[in-house]
């Protein structure tokens, strides 16, 4: 009866109240309950399949910042970065008016720009309607010093034509005499094309704060056409995450890894720990030739190189995270818990209420399963709790080598990119840091509770 | 003697399954086979490449040759026999260390053959990561003892509360100093075996390659070190409430002689437990934190036959590793039975 009685003791409720009563204990559960939290939120605001079409679609960021710092990076730097500044121009058959073939329109949108630095980029973007001749377009910036420049004539290309004006060659060339005839000094700095818009004409690099207006003229060739553009002056700062070197948020990768992470963690630390207790138990119950041929397959898996076997069969195979979990279950179920566990088998083997069950006929299975599993599960508990983090690590480890599935989001997968495109030697700390913080916190606290439930089931451990 | 023989022989055997697991595992997509056909062919056409006889054949007759010669010799070593058999011969070469030549990979002394781009770099990652274990091993049995006789002071609480740190695998430490120390501070370099270009003289290659181990050492230290003090001290008190130890304080022995006789003694087997479990896991970790410090050693290999899809090479180094974590294990077998005489008898 005496084993009955040690169960009871391990009710949920019991077990929450005592884990609460650490300092460790309740900061885990905190982390874990924040997690669970973002988890949810993700999964509902974000659904898995349009987010992963999303992630990996080469054009639906297009008019966001590259490698844009996290909005609150700012606090570091002291410095007012540059945001987005999107103006959307609408020219239609409401403000069009006729001059004998063609109809003229004018669209004029102000703007106020008192950030401490330039923008990155300058696009913009054209959607036209039109029917036989495409729109010949006009673009002016006025600013606040009243110079009004002209920076582009040009015949949309398409119906969706972009100009990209930041990397245009000639405009650059032409803004940079101008620039220079201004200021008429020998300058130390190179003009391009945004810091020659938003800058003092002087022979230090200043932005011109104030209220900015772009004008944008268009000649169409029919009343019924019409047009629309988005202009898009680049910020540097993005979002709670910023955005990596092909525009994509973050925080949406961010968020997303949360449960990618977290079930593959969880999900391989569970099964694991439960094949292996139940392999344990079975070699530890049927002794002979079961727990000889158990014991030397333990053996073997101790000398099976693991990770570059992991990573032979993911360059191999091309797996995905649920692929590779498989895997990895399967290359550890006979890993070394397998020892532990069979010594603590072989203890409770010789109890008393095991040898009553053996005298009224209970089945070698319900044996193993009914009665000495749930006995050995406490102590066992621990361990998986704390295991979580090493498998939430070795997805990262993996994303590193670059050998998993690229299209799924994962924290380690963020890293990665990061690595590959050299963010420690480009200074793009927050793409490493928030990240790398996440996976941090998400092992400290499975760990934290690992160590609190090791104390409460291993009492001995609250003396030392 | 005899006990380390039979042990020996039982990983050797082990060593044995374990190779054919993963030959297994790489032939399920027929790597293995590609390997030893490529190998093949090669050594055919440059046969006929060396033999005057052949010059005066067209190109078409020549390859047709080669085809043909190509089938006997399959034929002849039995690679054109089903997988059951044709895995043995596999078994043999990789057993043997006869691992092959790599795809686009060479060594730095220019060698294609696998094993020789393996052996070049295999003691560059032992000096690193033995280094690292080996200082790991004294800080924490050192700091561990010094500890346990400070049971309940601040420092055993700092230990403790920070051991959950430890769960941060090295390599993940080690993105965070190469943030400080090169993106940050500028006074270390990031990662590499040496300067570039190599200082001349042995002195200064010597500091050089030091200054480039200081991170990735660290990295690992910082690592274990609270986890692996704790661990130390929590074995050391065990022991230290044992009655024995009690009558030696009231026989009045020093401390130390207390610490040498009546605690490491019995303390060392489980001890030496854990290091066996973090050497093995060393050669493991190795293999990341060598590519985040492009340390060129068995890891740096690993990724970089990853990044040229170099299957030879991938093979290779996990047969390598199969038998360096037997060599691990039957080396750490024999320093137990030095230390632990029950093993001795029991063996």
């Amino acid at each position: 009866m005496k084993g009955q009685e040690i169960i009871s003791e391990y009710s949920f409720k019991g077990i929450l109240k005592e884990v609460l009563s650490y300092k460790a204990g309740v900061s885990a559960l905190v982390i874990l309950a924040f997690f669970g939290i973002l988890i949810v939120y993700t999964v509902i605001a974000l659904p898995y399949k349009e987010t992963i079409a999303l992630w990996n679609s080469s054009t639906a960021f297009l008019k966001n910042p590259r490698n844009a710092e996290p909005v609150w990076w700012s606090i570091f730097t002291r410095k007012k970065k540059p945001r987005n500044v999107e103006l959307n121009m609408d020219i239609n058959s409401a403000n069009l008016t006729q001059e004998g073939n063609i109809f003229r329109g004018e669209v004029r949108r102000d703007f106020v720009y008192d950030y401490d630095d330039f923008p990155t980029e300058f696009n913009i973007f054209f959607n036209a309607n039109y029917k036989k001749s495409s729109p010949i377009v006009r673009v002016y910036l006025v600013r606040p010093d009243g110079d009004k420049i002209l920076l582009k004539e040009h015949t949309l290309r398409s119906q969706d034509d972009t100009l990209y004006l930041s990397n245009d060659f000639s405009l650059e060339n032409k803004l940079d005499t101008y620039v220079r005839s201004k200021i008429n000094e020998p300058i130390d700095f190179s003009i391009t094309t945004t810091r020659a818009l938003f800058m003092k004409y002087s022979n230090k690099l200043e932005v011109l704060k104030g209220s900015y207006s772009l004008i944008l003229e268009a000649e169409l060739g029919n009343k019924e056409d019409s047009l629309t553009a988005d202009v898009v002056f680049y910020g540097s700062v993005y979002g709670i995450a910023g955005t990596d070197h092909l525009r994509r948020p973050i925080h949406i990768a961010l968020l997303w890894g949360a449960p990618l992470d977290l079930s593959f963690g969880l999900g391989a630390s569970l099964s694991i720990t439960i094949i292996q207790l139940i392999i344990a138990t079975i070699s530890g119950w049927f002794s002979g030739l079961t727990d000889a041929l158990i014991q030397r397959f333990t053996e073997v898996y101790m000398v099976l190189p693991f990770l570059p076997i992991m990573i032979m069969i993911s360059l191999f195979y091309k797996l995905n995270l649920w692929s590779l979990l498989a895997v990895v279950v399967l290359l550890s179920i006979f890993g070394f818990g397998i020892k532990t566990t069979r010594a603590l088998v072989l203890q409770v083997k010789t109890l008393p209420y095991i040898e009553s069950a053996q005298t009224y006929g209970a089945s070698n299975w319900r044996i193993i399963f009914l009665y000495i599993i749930p006995k050995i599960l406490p102590p066992v508990i621990p361990g998986l709790v704390a295991s979580v983090p090493v498998y939430v690590f070795l997805e990262a480890i993996l994303s590193m080598f670059g050998v998993l599935d690229p299209t799924q989001p994962t924290w380690g997968k963020i890293i990665e990119d990061a690595f590959s495109n050299g963010a420690l030697y480009k200074g793009y700390f927050y793409w490493v840091l928030i990240p790398s913080s996440l996976l941090i916190l998400t092992a400290i606290s499975f760990s934290l509770l690992g160590f609190v439930l090791d104390r409460i089931v291993n009492p001995k451990l609250k003396e030392l | 003697m005899k006990y380390i023989l039979k042990r020996g022989l039982s990983l050797f055997l082990t060593v044995v399954v374990a190779v054919y697991l993963t030959i297994v595992i790489a032939n399920a997509g027929g790597y293995v086979d590609k390997i030893v056909e490529t190998e093949l062919r090669f050594n055919i056409a440059t046969r006929f490449k060396d033999d005057p006889s052949f010059r005066n054949l067209s190109e078409e007759q020549q390859k047709e040759l080669i085809e043909s010669r190509f089938k006997h010799e399959m034929k002849r070593r039995g690679l054109d026999m089903p997988f059951p058999i044709r895995s043995m011969y596999h078994l043999r070469d990789a057993i043997t260390l006869n691992l092959g030549r790599a795809m686009y990979m060479t060594s730095d002394g220019g060698s294609a053959l696998v094993r020789n781009i393996i052996l070049e770099r295999l003691p560059v990652t032992v000096i690193l990561f033995t280094t690292a274990t080996v200082v790991n091993f004294f800080l924490h049995l050192f700091l561990g003892l010094r500890l346990s006789r400070k049971y309940g002071s601040f420092w055993d609480k700092l230990v403790i509360a920070l051991s959950p740190t430890s769960v941060i695998p090295g390599w993940f430490y080690g993105i965070f100093l190469i943030m400080i120390f090169y993106s940050w501070l500028h006074i270390l370099p990031a990662g590499g075996l040496v300067d570039y270009p190599p200082p001349s003289g042995t002195i200064p290659y010597f500091l050089s390659v030091l200054k480039h181990m200081i991170l990735p050492l660290a990295s690992w230290i910082i690592a274990s070190l609270f986890l692996g003090i704790y661990q130390e001290r929590t074995f050391f008190l065990i022991y230290s409430t044992e009655d024995y130890v009690e009558v030696a304080k009231a026989k009045g022995l020093t401390p130390r002689q207390i610490e040498n006789r009546y605690l490491l003694k019995p303390a060392l087997p489980p001890v030496i437990t854990g290091f066996a479990l973090s050497v093995i896991s060393s050669w493991t970790g190795a293999i990341v934190t060598e590519a985040v410090f492009n340390w060129p050693g068995l890891g740096r290999v690993i990724s970089q036959a990853i990044s040229y899809f170099d299957a030879p090479v991938i093979v290779g180094v996990t047969v390598v590793y199969a038998y360096l974590l037997a060599i691990t294990v039957l080396a750490l077998d024999i320093i137990y039975a030095i230390v632990d005489p029950r093993m001795r008898i029991q063996g």
